[in-house]
Order: structure tokens, then sequence, then C-alpha cells
């Protein structure tokens, strides 16, 4: 390679999520002195130039942010070898300890994992934490949201196939109503949303979702304007649109932390449930497939390992 | 500890067989259900009931409802339930009994432990092909939806830790919500469903060291509605539900209140449990036995089942 290119290999290298170990070994190991303070010279979103002093030195704000590059993949292999309630139950402690950003992995535990996976993480809590997590929940996050967190954490949902069309007839009615009379009492005050998205099983909500759309004509999540709630509908009603749509945010290049962390949460936690369904959806909303997207914005064992995560059973 | 008096050697099928020689004819041999049924723990019930179907193709459950009838029947039907599913039911019940009955769905969601109301959970699942909380927030709204929903969906911790610190903040905050009747309620909610039973036992001492009175003394003169009457419940219950029981039995066989069916429901759900120390409690407090009352106040059939349960020798 010519060493333009190889300037082009480490930038690239050390840019998206994870680091290409394997170009860093193969360029950067073999680099001289010389060429690397040309590196360094060339990269000054990397290096300070001292002109003073005649050197160039790291960045330590992007010394940082590479560690967490690097650390990608190991957190992303602890998480994985993680018993799924283990997983859950810390996910939603780092949510609460990282407040209200952070409220959506909440909904996203609470609203797409199944009674029994929920309740499962439940009882990993206390064994973790010594405390139960609606306890926390109830006590770490306060105002609006403090009802609608604390009440999804609880459910333990019914499962059956039973479902009364005429309760989810007129309950459609009752979102309809409360969003239309948003002005005068937002949705965050109304009990009877509430109860509604926190209580029904998941089928039945379906079924609400369906007469909503027959007697609005457009989708629930859109009609609500609080994005705690848009969450708790699309994680409840949609959820392979909502992974998709994290998933979307998540690989694109410039993105803050937590969003970028978000792409090892849902690729381990979905990997075995519904990934095929996810990425059925992605391709349908963005039109290009999922395996491709990462395989141009991830890197090295991060990227090799987040690959075979989405091709496990096909 | 129990009352009831359990014969050891017993066959499920000879028992079977005994009761339906008891359900030949006109009318049913309730003087043998009671001797057998009285005295047959909740395993041998179940095996009772096994064998009754594999010998006969039909519920044993079944056929008693149509055999016997009136208090009899109800509390025969309800001592052959598992108990999970015997609770299911009273919480059913009790929600479709409505204003004056919610208090029971406050006793079962705060005496049972956290596994045993998970059981109660699931099993209503099986049963109504809805969850519990669906029931309870359908038919309720305001303060008391938010109480009996947060009690039935609470999955406490069931450690022994106790944070003294937590403990005086709490207290206080309750303090503060009753001192004003219509004070904070939401952290009252709050602390009162979510918070381990053993933290709210030193929360509810600290109350007391603190102002020189019991919170549920307190709570006494302030039962107008029915969420104040409902919380009332669900502290006496975490807090010393024996006691609470006593008062129940105490009140039922004086006809104090409108908790008729609170004789019944003690008994059967205590008989295998600990109905022999709430009958010292009651003795220590009345001077008089339990049994002795029950002879006094009930009748017939149903007057020898229930004794029978408080291991009256025959």
């Amino acid at each position: 390679m010519a060493f333009n290119q190889e300037l082009e290999a480490i930038t690239q290298a050390f840019s998206g999520h994870g680091v290409d170990e394997k170009s860093l070994i193969a360029v950067l190991g073999k680099w001289d002195p010389l060429e690397r303070e040309t590196y360094r010279k060339k990269t000054s979103h990397f290096f300070i130039e001292d002109h003073e002093r005649q050197f160039q030195r790291w960045n330590d704000h992007c010394v940082r942010l590479l560690k967490h590059e690097f650390v990608r993949f190991k957190n992303a292999v602890v998480l994985w070898s993680m018993h799924p309630w283990e997983r859950d139950a810390r996910l939603a402690k780092e949510a609460l300890k990282k407040g209200s950003i952070s409220y959506g992995v909440l909904i996203e535990i609470a609203c797409t994992r199944s009674s029994e996976e929920l309740l499962g993480a439940r009882k990993a809590y206390h064994s973790l934490f010594d405390h139960s997590i609606e306890e926390d929940v109830a006590s770490h996050i306060h105002g609006n949201d403090r009802k609608l967190l604390v009440a999804l954490v609880s459910a333990y949902r019914y499962e059956g196939t039973k479902v009364k069309d005429d309760t989810a007839k007129s309950e459609a009615k009752t979102l309809s109503n409360a969003i239309k009379n948003a002005q005068n009492k937002p949705i965050v005050e109304d009990d009877e949303v509430i109860r509604i998205l926190a209580t029904r099983s998941k089928l039945h909500l379906q079924a609400v979702y369906k007469h909503y759309k027959e007697i609005s004509g457009k989708n629930l999540e859109e009609d609500l304007n609080d994005l705690r709630f848009k969450e708790t509908v699309q994680c409840l009603c949609t959820p392979q649109v909502y992974f998709s749509k994290v998933l979307d945010a998540a690989l694109k290049n410039d993105v803050n932390k937590n969003i970028k962390k978000s792409l090892t949460r849902v690729i381990v936690t979905r990997a075995d449930i519904d990934m095929k369904e996810i990425k059925a959806e992605y391709n349908n909303l963005y039109g290009v497939s999922l395996p491709q997207k990462i395989e141009e914005t991830a890197k090295g064992n991060y990227k090799d390992f987040l690959l075979t995560l989405i091709a496990r059973g096909g | 500890m129990a009352t009831i008096v359990v014969h050891s050697q017993t066959s499920p099928v000879q028992d079977a067989e005994a009761l339906r020689l008891a359900f030949k004819g006109w009318g049913a041999d309730n003087k043998a259900i009671i001797a057998i049924l009285g005295h047959r723990n909740v395993h041998q019930r179940q095996q009772i009931r096994k064998a009754y179907e594999e010998l006969f193709e039909e519920d044993l459950i079944k056929r008693l409802e149509s055999e016997i009838s009136g208090d009899f029947e109800r509390a025969v039907y309800r001592w052959m339930l598992d108990p999970a599913d015997r609770d299911a039911v009273l919480i059913n019940v009790a929600i479709r009994n409505g204003n004056k009955d919610y208090h029971v769905v406050a006793e079962i969601a705060s005496v049972l432990s956290t596994e045993e109301l998970l059981a109660v959970r699931r099993a209503y699942h099986n049963r109504y092909k809805r969850s519990i909380e669906e029931d309870v927030s359908a038919h309720t709204t305001g303060h008391l939806r938010q109480l009996l929903v947060g009690l039935v969906s609470s999955f406490r911790y069931e450690g022994d830790e106790i944070n003294a610190k937590l403990a005086q903040t709490e207290a206080n905050i309750i303090h503060e919500s009753v001192k004003e009747k219509k004070g904070n309620n939401e952290e009252v909610i709050r602390i009162l469903t979510t918070r381990s039973k053993t933290q709210l036992v030193a929360t509810f001492n600290r109350y007391r060291d603190e102002h020189g009175i019991s919170i549920s003394k307190k709570l006494l003169d302030q039962t107008s509605d029915d969420f104040q009457k409902t919380l009332h419940t669900a502290i006496r219950c975490i807090n010393d539900h024996k006691k609470y029981y006593e008062k129940v039995l105490r009140n039922a066989i004086k006809k104090f209140g409108t908790d008729e069916d609170g004789l019944s429901r003690v008994i059967v759900t205590r008989a295998e449990k600990d109905l022999r120390d709430i009958k010292e409690l009651y003795y220590k407090r009345n001077s008089v036995h339990l049994e002795d009352e029950v002879s006094k106040e009930t009748s017939g059939d149903y007057k020898k089942f229930i004794l029978t349960l408080l291991g009256k020798h025959d």
C-alpha cells in the first residue's frame, strides 16, 4: 500500500463502531517512527500540535473515546454471555443511574420482553441489587414519567389468546378521546391511558391499535406526542419497527455514546428472539440489509461478532 | 401453626370412593364429607381430586357444588381449591363486589409472600384469561386504583436489610401525608407498594417511635373513604397480619361491619398456615375461645365444617 492509502486505512480503523484490530496490527504495527510522526501531524482531530516544543500529543478526550471503541467488543461479549435475566436487570439499573435520557431503555425492557422474561429480570434485580426494580424506579424517577414507568415494570400481562374485541374497540375510543383532549389534559396525566397501556395483554393492545387506526386513520404512536408514550406503544405493538428504528439511529457515524451503545444492546438482546423479523423490517424501512449496514459502519472483532449474532437462525 | 387435624395414613382412592358413597341417594352425607375433607391437607386433597377424576370421570369440585349448598358449600368449595387458585377466586369476587370488598384485595396482596402472590397472579391468568391488574384497574379510579394495582403488582424484595435513614425519611413522608388528610398520597402509595416488608415494618416502627402512636391507630379515625380504608388494611396486614385477622374474626362474629365473609375466608385460608396463633391472639384479646364463639354464631353443616378446620375434635 502507498503511505496515503495506509493513512486512510488507519483513519478508517478508528472510525465507526469498534476498531479494526487487523489494520492496526498490520499497518500501525509496521510503521517506523517517521511514518508515525507523519500520521500524528496529519491527524489533527486526534493529536494536538505543540508548536513551541515541537511535538504532537494525544487529545485526552479522544483517548477516552477510543477506549470506548476498543472495549465495545468486550462489552458485547460479556453482555452476550450473561443470563438474559441478569442482562435485563443490569441494563435497567444502568438506565436508572443515567437518568431520563435512558428511560427509553426501561420502557424497551418492560414492554418487549415476555411476561416470564420480565419477571426473571425482576428476580435477578432482587439478587443483584437487594431492592425491587419498582422500588428503585419509583424512588429515582419523579414527575410525569414515574406513574407510567412503575406501572410498566410491574406488569405481569396475561399471555393467552383470549381477547374481548368490544373492550378493545371501546378502549381505542377512550384513547382517541384522550388524545383529542390533550390540550386540556395532557396524556401523561391521563390515568386511563396508563391503565390501558400498562395492564392489558399484548394481543389485546394489538386489537386496540387496529381499532384506533380504523377510528382515526392514523397509527396510535403517531398521535401521541409524549415521547415515553410513543415508545411504549411502539414497543408493545410494533416491536420490530421500534428495534429497526433504534438500530438505524445507532448505525450512523457521528452519534453520542448512549445511542451507540444501543447497537450492542439491541443485537445481543434480540439475537435469540426476533432478529429475523427485525432484519426483514429493517430492510423494509430503509432499503438496505442490516448486515450490510453493519459491515459499513462497524469495525474489526466487534463487527464480526455482531454479524455472527445476527446470522444465527437464518 | 396450622389448626387442622390431619390423618396421615390415608388413601386418596379410598377417600374418593367414600365421597362417592356420600353423594349417593337423596341429599349428601355431609357428615362424611366433613369427616374426610376436613382432615386432609392440601396435598391430600389434590390427590383425592385426582383419584376421583380417574375413578369416576368427573370433577370432584363440580360434584360437590351440585350436592351441597349455602355457606357450607362455599366453604368446602374454597377449601378444595389450590391455595393460589383460591386467592385468585377471592380477589375476583372482591373486585366484582366493589367498594365494600376492595380491602380483601389489599388483604390478600399484602399478607402473601412475593412468591405466593406471583402464584396467585398466574392462577388468575389461567382462570380468568386476564391479569389481576387489568381487572382491578378497570374497576377503580384515582388513588384507590393506584394503591390496589401497586399492591397486586408488587414483587417485593424479601431480604432482611433495613436502611434506617430511609425508614426515617419515609416515616416522615407518611406522617406529613397523614397530617393533612389529602396529603401526598402518591408518595405513601409509592412507599407502601414498592418497599420490602422488612423495610416497611422498620418504617412503621420509626413512625411509632417518633409520634407516639402507631400508624394504624392514627389512620383509624380517617377511614372515611375507600382509599383510606384500603390503605389502612394494607398497613395493618404488612405490620402484623395475625392481629389483623383476629380483628376480622372478631368483627365477623360480632356482626360488626360489612365483611360478612370474613369468618369463612380467614378460617379457610389460614387453617393450614397460622390459624393456631390467631386463635391464641383471639383468646388473649377476648377471654373466650374462638371455637366457642363460632359455635354460638353459626349453625348446621357449615358450623361443623368450620369447627373441624379449627381443630375441634368430634
